[in-house]
């Protein structure tokens, strides 16, 4: 029963009401909205880890909320491990509507059990961006690390709790555990912080992690301390994790697969190695450019896209980034591309991008 | 180089004394080294290492319960022999600072150009009516419209704020610009427009930067010259292809292999297990000999000094030999 997805995700919306300014309630405007995450479909096998790379504000981080149940999406459907879970889960909880749709694939998961919220938090964990903002600064080391039992009314004994602690601090490499039970947060430094976080997160032995900018606050050293702890969760326990990050320097390190996000949409997605040796879309170009490779002997030209992405409110027409790619044709300004199959297993939406032709 | 550098810091150390009885941090220990004109210079090291410290003791900006020694010249003068009131008069025009991260330090609740237009007239540099085209200069200068000028800062994003300070600290054209971790709180996109905004910068005024980073992908792409420092004290200092590609000491070497190259995708990352010691309870030998790979009996009795390896590339380890 493993050969499907842990998680497969179709045409994921989340969808942001603006609060409306004093002019916008005079002039009887049509309330805004802010679209986070805008058709947003990928799939993660058991084991592998997914890169989710893009600018600020391109929506990674509410993909991640969504995931997890912490915000309830638009539209759209997610699957973890074969169930269907949100707000049409949800719905059909509350004895509302049914799934109106009528594809084969989505009547197969009508008939299937639904995974309550409750089990998903157990088994998709989150791990933020700040291990200073993330712990609690009264609570001991032990405390926060089995809060999480604890809320999901898991490990009532005290034996099993205190053993189940110790193996999750022992996975996320704080040895031996029990010289950390009692101590606070402050008195770690912050790669040990982190580690703590990661333990609070694995104490529920999760299948998924989706881990939000787990390094970008942490020193080199400690970044790497870090990435090596994530790459051998994964090998060890064969868990699946979503990486998101602005950094595709510590993507190229253990990520399988890659999507790029511009402006709450997938724009290319491929395996690692092959989105950065053949970057297809002209954002991945340009993204990949920019990241400051550590030798001054590969000092390259880099494509420096100008401005700031555009407001999620305020969508440009046509392909989303026209205004500031630096291929745009005129077609670009009208026409939205969809995502073209480069390869197998690469697809980048761009009207510059064709199929390339079978082989004769 | 035959042009004389344009700042020449000689054996630079500063304590904090510390509030319980006597205790004293060394937070910066015998640091030399040069800046040319038009150069730019990167500091690099872990969080705690003494960067900041070494700026601020440089502009003698540090509080009260610091202690400098060494020399600072600027242009052949000891900027810590002069009086405070003579230190004023060069802080800003000489040497200008973007402080770490100042961009959320913009007073909130005042227009971006005032805050400019203030920072102009506070260091006495020109009458008010002039400061107001200068500070359309300025801003024009780091890409930001003048108009822009009359908005607050939570009406600019975090990389306008950033070019908001930079122009600020341009305000009296100095000859030498610190840049304290400028680009940080920022993603690639806008780093890369705030680096390239530099560079132009600096190649527009001939100005000489001191980069201070963590990054050692963005020491890579700005600078002529590298000063790696570990626990308040120079380990490694030279050109920057010497330091990338032909590093001596253990800690560069271990710092390099820890930071992902997105050249060489999917290669092991190196750790360097243990944190930098505690500034009051350092160790009696090389400081970082209780995590070095390479460690020997003898560095944890002797304090290693910074020996010249090859012509302009200094390394500050026992296993290092001289020239
Ligand atoms: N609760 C909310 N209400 C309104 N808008 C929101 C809300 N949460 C997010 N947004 C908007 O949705 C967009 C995507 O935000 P999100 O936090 O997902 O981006 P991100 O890719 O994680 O960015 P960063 O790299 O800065 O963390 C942004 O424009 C943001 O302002
Ligand atoms: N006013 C002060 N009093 C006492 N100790 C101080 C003071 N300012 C700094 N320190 C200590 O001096 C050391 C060097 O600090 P500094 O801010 O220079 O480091 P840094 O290299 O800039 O670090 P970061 O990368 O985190 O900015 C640290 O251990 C710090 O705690
Ligand atoms: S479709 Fe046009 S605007 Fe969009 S990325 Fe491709 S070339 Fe650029
Ligand atoms: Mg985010
Ligand atoms: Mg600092």
């Amino acid at each position: 029963m493993s050969d499907f997805p842990l998680l497969v995700v179709e045409n994921l919306r989340k969808y942001f009401p603006v609060a409306p300014s004093l002019s916008d309630l005079f002039s009887r405007r049509p309330p805004k909205i802010v679209k986070a995450v805008d058709g947003v479909s990928f799939s993660l096998a058991r084991g592998e880890v997914l890169a989710i790379v893009g600018e600020s504000g391109c929506g990674k981080t509410t993909i991640a909320r969504t995931l997890i149940g912490l915000e309830q999406e638009t539209e759209g459907r997610i699957l973890f491990d074969g169930q269907p879970i949100g707000m049409r889960e949800r719905r059909t909880l509350a004895g509302l509507a049914m799934l109106e749709s009528t594809t084969p694939a989505a009547r197969d998961v009508q008939t299937l059990p639904r995974l309550p919220l409750k089990r998903l938090r157990q088994q998709a964990q989150m791990i933020f961006q700040d291990p200073y903002e993330s712990l609690n600064p009264r609570a001991t080391i032990f405390e926060i690390v089995a809060e999480p039992l604890v809320v999901h009314g898991l490990a009532r004994q005290r034996t099993e709790q205190i053993a189940r602690v110790k193996a999750a601090l022992e996975d996320a490499g704080l040895r031996p555990a029990e010289e950390y039970f009692l101590r606070y947060p402050h008195e770690l430094s912050g790669g040990q912080r982190q580690r703590v976080v990661i333990a609070g997160a694995m104490v529920l032995s999760p299948k998924l992690l989706i881990a939000d900018e787990p390094v970008s606050m942490l020193d080199v050293s400690i970044r790497a301390e870090i990435l090596n702890l994530l790459r051998d969760l994964r090998q060890q326990r064969g868990i699946s994790i979503v990486f998101i990050t602005h950094d595709l320097g510590t993507v190229s390190y253990f990520a399988d697969r890659i999507a790029v996000m511009y402006l709450g949409r997938i724009v290319e997605t491929g395996l690692t190695a092959e989105v950065l040796k053949n970057p297809q879309h002209p954002y991945t170009k340009a993204l990949l450019s920019v990241v400051p490779v550590p030798n001054p002997r590969l000092r390259r030209e880099r494509v420096i896209l100008q401005g700031e992405t555009p407001n999620p409110a305020n969508l440009p027409t046509g392909c989303r980034f026209h205004p500031r790619c630096p291929a745009a044709i005129a077609p670009c300004r009208v026409v939205d591309p969809p995502p073209i199959q480069v390869s197998e297993t690469q697809q980048a939406a761009c009207l510059l991008v064709k199929t390339p032709s079978p082989a004769p | 180089m035959s042009e004389p550098p344009l700042l020449r810091v000689r054996h630079l150390t500063t304590e904090f004394l510390l509030a319980d009885a006597g205790q004293r941090a060394r937070a910066v220990e015998d640091v030399s080294f040069d800046v040319y004109p038009g150069q730019t210079v990167g500091l690099v090291g872990e969080s705690g290492c003494g960067k900041t410290t070494v700026l601020m003791s440089i502009l003698r900006l540090l509080p009260a319960n610091a202690e400098i020694r060494g020399q600072v010249f600027f242009r052949g003068i000891d900027l810590l022999t002069l009086t405070e009131r003579q230190m004023r008069e060069r802080r800003w025009k000489d040497i200008s600072i973007v402080f770490q991260g100042a961009m959320n330090a913009l007073n909130p609740v005042m227009r971006v150009g005032e805050q400019i237009r203030e920072a102009i007239t506070l260091h006495g540099l020109m009458p008010p009516n002039e400061a107001e085209v200068r500070v359309g200069e300025l801003l024009e200068l780091v890409g930001i419209p003048k108009e822009r000028g009359a908005q607050y800062p939570f009406q600019y994003s975090g990389g306008m704020r950033q070019r908001a300070m930079i122009a600020m600290a341009l305000a009296c054209s100095p000859g030498l610009l610190f840049a304290d971790e400028p680009t940080t709180a920022l993603d690639v996109m806008v780093q890369a427009q705030i680096l390239e905004l530099l560079q132009g910068i600096q190649r527009k005024l001939g100005l000489a930067i001191v980069l201070v980073t963590h990054d050692l992908g963005v020491v890579a792409e700005m600078c002529d010259t590298v000063v790696v420092m570990y626990s308040g004290k120079v380990v490694e200092y030279g050109p920057v292809d010497v330091i990338f590609n032909a590093p001596q000491h253990p800690y560069t070497q271990n710092l390099l292999q820890a930071f992902p190259d997105l050249a060489r995708p999917g290669t092991v990352l190196a750790c360097i297990p243990g944190a930098p010691p505690r500034l009051t309870d350092l160790p009696p030998g090389c400081r970082f000999a209780p995590r070095c790979p390479a460690r020997m009996q003898w560095c944890d009795a002797e304090v290693p000094i910074l020996r010249e390896v090859q012509p302009a590339h200094f390394a500050a380890c026992h296993l290092v030999k001289d020239v």
